[in-house]
């Protein structure tokens, strides 16, 4: 069911859309000619470098810089109380309920630390390393308070406080119940009326983003104007709120976001570190630099995930869903940042995902911890509603003894029933779940591994062969501006775009969603290529500088070509019309009588005479000869705001081997076929699915963010915070489908999120497979040797994240690293 | 402070440093070479990594001091009279970068490994550059395109 019929006619043949056009943005990358902000050299400038709490909670007392301030080549030391007149608190622009608490985020501690990595002091010096070097000298004086860490005890009867000034640990209680919403029937009736009912627990670990690039800001005063460069996917809200927040004026800022080094929803954020940076360039009127060590961003870099999900699901014995009840604790961290809370509430509309449940309550409690802020990380709420639905599927298959993939078919909506509105309120565009799972399960050689799986299993081989499934939709494409409004989101989810026509016929493209690795440079260029027919090579694509690409919402959610693309196909479709008419009056013609093709206008039935818009260009550019009355520009701008979100969707596979005797996990073969709508540049949109599927895989088996019982990250350094390597990770089989998105002009389903969306549970539930006949029904990621050892051997889930000196938890000790050996360890906790 | 002299891409260079200094702030810092990057603090990402001497290393580290009298090139003298290396071509024209801050010290390891093993399987490639984190593409394209440049490159010396 593709809606191509509706879709407004574009200009010629379609000639770039779809090809694999290599990427323009490679030039400078693969060179080394990049412009990363901490290259940046300004003369005069000055180095920033952050104290840092080493204590999770805790009143300050006196802190002493003195020594710091004296030490060579400092310049200034600033504290919290130095800087509390000016710094306001880091903004929260997602109050998901009117009764939200919002602690306040100094940017800079003031009276109290509320996690390790918090600022507490900034140096400021004239080298980095005079910077680096003075941290040692700052003695704080910590007066330490209790730790609040865990979830479920933080929400407790007399629980100790992660902020003292509020009265609880519970920042939101934020529910939907579609019986009341008018969307579906009663929950209650339908868990009183079924046959099975299935309750789990399920923990989405704290995950870090971990961008190779560091982040990095620098901010150059002149005069009473300010430009910042920093590595941010978001320069215009951080603009905005930089605005807000510290007291300089929008129209005195300008932000810059040159080349940045990827985001993963790690960069949406207004930092305590911008917010400092600038500050300090104001206070001392020179250029400052702020770059940042991994350890630190591994620390003070918002985190992502980490939620408890208790999940029901009903349903009669033949497998048709009747209902799902979804709770959730959410952990916050210790302070709200830009859209921490709003991220478990973007989940909560997926958790039906793609079934006709009849019935549907979610139930989320946001939660202070003395732990890192968390915020956007790839997916953003969407990979933990998927993974509790795919998880809870596969649970259900096993109580009603089917096979998990007739369940989902059951319950699935089909081809023909699109645009459907679930039970959650949202309407699904498009899709055809069946044919991409037809062409996943070939590519995976599907019926071949399930043999292979019987003989082991028969043969009792220690190493097992499991299959595990994840057909997924999510909504993305962020985001109907009216929608986010009635979420209680602070701004609109539009996009916009101009065109400049120049003189010598080469185009400008400005788009608001800014890059930092999705090619925007390419595809852009490829869509303005059709629509103006003008060379690939002709068009320049500009962004991510408030002052040159001044309206723009920048780069998450899966936006920026259903979104921001779209401006830019409205925009060249405005300079079309105004061309027209300038050609209507070069021609001397009637603008009806024109036929545009291939870049060029000509008078229908007339071959031969025609001018094209590169001409036109130079002749507006000279506008010696212009219709009357008529400005001479042909230059447009146009914003796009979606009126609903699309929804690609996708069939992933996942075959695992498991070692039962040493509980290694390893993918045998990962095949999945996405269904991105229309595709503009398969080279790209395959790379998106890639690097998508590395993320979620490894959530699943490699990556988790770890506390010790005083609030210390032990997973500091990229010894300890598993990214994974090529090594790691195993060879994917990709496909698509095409189902085209009805609700923009390209037909385009955002990609950026899918794989790392669909992946995660697609891996669990094989590895499930594997090892369920051992009477192993549930494994905490990430999926550790230890923890499949143990789940095989000794029962139970592998194991709770256990304290510090023990190796249960994480991927990333072993017995070495640990220091301590127990007799599992002694079992190898290396992966 | 100490007095080093070292050629890089090309040129020479004497400059006196801090003992303290690493390889790469020294590039970064003193030279201007920022097409190489730094991306942690433990020696596990490879962002850094450059040839000295022909070999490729973590310009994390290494001291600059260490570097004295040897020959460091970085990603940015690899192309010859503005053609690119075969490597570079192979990752622009596979896609093996998304953001690009892996990029430059994902070649120059991808190089070395060519250079000690000129056709190396799929999965000799993926434990070749283990010392090298992505975050961006999964690393298949990137597997893809150094086994296409070690093909360029075998064909170069045939
Ligand atoms: S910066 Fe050298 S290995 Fe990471
Ligand atoms: S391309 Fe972004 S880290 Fe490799």
């Amino acid at each position: 069911m593709t809606a191509v019929e509706d879709r407004p006619v574009t200009a010629g043949p379609a000639k770039e859309v779809g090809q694999a056009r290599k990427r323009k943005e490679d030039a400078r990358l693969i060179t080394g000619k990049t412009t990363w902000t901490d290259n940046m050299v300004l003369p005069g400038m000055l180095h920033l470098a952050v104290v840092r709490s080493p204590v999770a909670h805790a009143k300050l007392g006196t802190i002493d810089v003195e020594a710091a301030r004296s030490a060579p080549n400092v310049v200034a030391v600033f504290t919290g109380r130095d800087l509390a007149e000016e710094q306001g608190s880091i903004p929260c622009a997602w109050p998901v309920t009117p009764e939200m608490v919002n602690p306040g985020h100094p940017s800079v501690a003031v009276d109290e630390v509320n996690h390790v990595g918090e600022a507490v002091a900034v140096i400021v010096a004239r080298s980095k390393t005079a910077a680096q070097d003075a941290v040692e000298l700052v003695d704080v004086d910590y007066d330490p308070l209790p730790v609040v860490l865990d979830m479920d005890r933080a929400l407790a009867d007399g629980a100790a406080l992660t902020h003292d000034h509020v009265a609880s640990n519970e920042s939101f209680r934020w529910i939907f119940d579609a019986g009341e919403a008018g969307t579906g029937s009663s929950t209650d009736e339908a868990f009183a009326n079924a046959d099975v009912v299935v309750s789990r627990r399920f923990v989405q670990q704290r995950l870090i983003p971990a961008f190779m690039e560091p982040r990095s800001t620098v901010v150059q005063p002149q005069g009473d104007n300010y430009t910042m460069w920093s590595s941010t996917q978001v320069p215009h809200i951080l603009r905005i709120m930089l605005a807000m927040t510290t007291g300089v004026p929008e129209h005195k800022l300008r932000v810059i976001a040159p080349d940045v080094g990827g985001g993963f929803g790690g960069k949406l954020q207004v930092t305590p570190e911008e917010v400092i940076t600038l500050l300090v360039a104001k206070r001392l009127g020179k250029p400052v630099k702020w770059t940042e060590t991994r350890s630190e961003s591994l620390m003070s870099a918002h985190h992502g995930r980490d939620q408890i999900q208790y999940v029901d699901i009903a349903a009669d014995r033949e497998g048709n869903v009747l209902g799902l009840k979804v709770h959730i604790l959410a952990d916050m961290g210790a302070y709200l940042r830009l859209v921490t809370p709003g991220v478990p509430i973007l989940g909560a509309f997926m958790f039906p995902a793609i079934y006709k449940f009849p019935a549907y309550r979610f139930d989320c409690q946001g939660v202070f911890t003395n732990k890192t802020p968390t915020d956007a990380y790839r997916g953003a709420g969407r990979p933990e509603a998927t993974f509790a639905i795919e998880r809870i599927m596969d649970e259900l298959a096993v109580e009603l003894d089917m096979d998990p993939l007739e369940l989902r078919r059951r319950n699935w909506i089909n081809a023909e029933e699109f645009p459907f509105t679930t039970v959650a309120g949202l309407e699904y565009d498009s899709g055809d779940y069946e044919q991409a799972t037809q062409q996943a399960l070939e590519l995976l050689g599907y019926d071949e591994l399930r043999e292979e799986q019987r003989r082991r299993r028969e043969s009792n081989d220690p190493v097992q062969l499991g299959i595990g499934f994840s057909t997924f939709t999510e909504m993305c494409g962020l985001a109907p501006s009216r929608v986010l409004g009635s979420l209680s989101y602070g701004a609109g989810g539009w996009e916009h775009a101009s065109i400049r026509m120049l003189p010598t016929g080469k185009v400008e493209v400005i788009t608001g969603s800014t890059p930092h690795g999705q090619g925007h440079e390419t595809a852009w260029s490829q869509l303005v290529a059709d629509e103006l027919g003008v060379p690939f090579e002709d068009i320049e694509v500009l962004h991510g500088d408030t002052a040159i690409s001044p309206r723009g919402l920048d780069t998450y959610g899966s936006r920026s070509l259903v979104v921001g693309g779209a401006a830019v196909v409205n925009a060249s479709q405005k300079v079309v019309a105004k061309a027209r008419t300038v050609a209507a009056h070069l021609l001397e013609a009637s603008e009806d009588d024109l036929q545009f093709e291939s870049g060029t206008f000509s008078v229908r039935g007339t071959p031969g005479s025609g001018v094209s818009i590169q001409e036109i260009a130079l002749a507006t550019f000279a506008a010696h000869n212009f219709p009357e009355g008529v400005e001479p520009s042909i230059d447009a701008d146009a914003t796009f705001d979606p009126v609903n979100f699309s929804f690609p969707h996708g069939t992933h596979i996942c075959a695992m081997e498991v070692d039962t005797e040493t509980g290694m996990v390893s993918i045998r073969k990962y095949a999945c076929v996405d269904d991105v709508g229309k595709i503009v540049n398969p080279l790209i949109v395959e790379g998106q699915v890639h690097g998508g599927l590395a993320q979620g895989i490894a959530q699943a088996l490699y990556e988790e963010a770890v506390y010790d019982e005083d609030g210390n990250l032990t997973t500091g350094t990229f010894v300890d915070y598993l990214v994974p390597s090529a090594a790691d990770l195993p060879h994917f089989d990709t496909g698509n489908t095409v189902h085209e998105a009805p609700g923009n002009p390209i037909g385009a389903k955002g990609v950026g999120e899918a794989g790392c969306i669909a992946s995660t549970p697609a891996v669990v539930n094989a590895a499930l497979d594997a090892v369920r006949h051992l009477g192993v029904s549930d494994i905490l990621m990430p999926l550790t040797p230890e923890r499949v050892w143990r789940a095989i051997h000794r029962g139970g889930d592998g194991g709770d994240r256990a304290t510090a000196g023990t190796n249960a938890y994480g991927g990333a000790q072993t017995e070495t690293t640990a220091g301590v050996s127990t007799p599992e360890s002694r079992l190898g906790g290396d992966r | 402070m100490t007095q080093i002299s070292v050629r890089v891409d090309g040129a020479a260079y004497t400059d006196e440093v801090e003992p303290r200094t690493l390889l790469v702030h020294y590039l970064r810092e003193q030279l201007g070479k920022v097409g190489t990057v730094v991306g942690c603090d433990t020696s596990n990402c490879g962002a850094c990594t450059v040839h000295l001497d022909g070999e490729a290393v973590k310009s994390c580290t290494v001291l600059a001091v260490q570097a004295d009298g040897s020959e460091v090139t970085t990603i940015e003298g690899i192309a010859q009279n503005g053609t690119l290396h075969p490597m570079q071509k192979a990752f622009h024209e596979l896609h093996g970068l998304q953001c690009g801050y892996c990029t430059p010290g994902m070649i120059m390891a991808s190089i070395d490994l060519v250079g000690d093993n000129p056709d190396p399987s799929e999965h000799e490639v993926r434990e070749g550059i283990e010392g090298n984190l992505c975050r961006c593409t999964g690393y298949q394209n990137i597997v893809r395109a150094v086994q296409q440049a070690a093909a360029e490159m075998r064909g170069a010396q045939a």
